[in-house]
């Protein structure tokens, strides 16, 4: 499923038409980015959290050559699935 | 930040959309991501990242309570993979 399918489900679901369904999925996704690049997170009741996380800086080693290498401190975003998510896939 | 502020965020940005219809709009997306998972799917928003589906191997686990041992049976568990538009953008402002 791509953001295609997905505005197409609003057009099935609540009849939205296919034009603004295309902009309002890649508006909501858009959004979202610019509230996790701000460092925020965002909780999605009976969805789940995107967590905005800092890793510290640490060694690494280049797997290709063996040649140690420092890893600098970053941002990353991680996802926690709820309950209510876990429990409708849990089976499949 | 919470879902009804994620909302009142993109109401602000619409013309002609209600919050409640933003709402309607923004619930239904989410639905639409857990069903085609909950049927084996999966979902791939370029840019933002992938939602699929992960094995998890059967376990014995133990009651934390009575220290009695729990099998859990091999389950799939919900996995998004950040993409590199995300994982670039969030990094940037450290």
């Amino acid at each position: 499923m791509t953001k295609a399918d997905l505005a197409d489900k609003l057009y099935e679901k609540i009849g939205l038409p296919k034009k603004e369904a295309t902009a309002i999925v890649e508006m909501l996704f858009d959004t979202m980015k610019n509230i996790l690049s701000e460092g925020e997170s965002i909780k999605i009741t009976g969805f789940g959290t995107f967590l905005v996380r800092k890793k510290s800086a640490r060694k690494g080693r280049n797997p290709k050559t063996g040649t140690e290498l420092e890893i600098e401190q970053r941002r990353v975003v991680t996802f926690k699935p709820s309950l209510q998510f876990k429990e409708i896939v849990e089976k499949v | 930040m919470t879902k009804s502020a994620l909302i009142e965020k993109m109401a602000e940005k619409v013309d002609g959309l209600s919050k409640k219809q933003t709402e309607v709009i923004v619930e239904t997306i989410f639905e639409s991501v857990k069903e085609s998972l909950s049927k084996g799917g999966k979902v791939e928003i370029r840019g933002f990242g992938n939602f699929r589906l992960r094995a998890r191997n059967a376990r014995k686990a133990r009651n934390p309570k009575t220290g009695d041992s729990v099998a859990v049976p091999p389950k799939k568990v919900p996995y998004f993979k950040v993409g590199k538009e995300l994982r670039e953008m969030v990094n940037r402002e450290n």
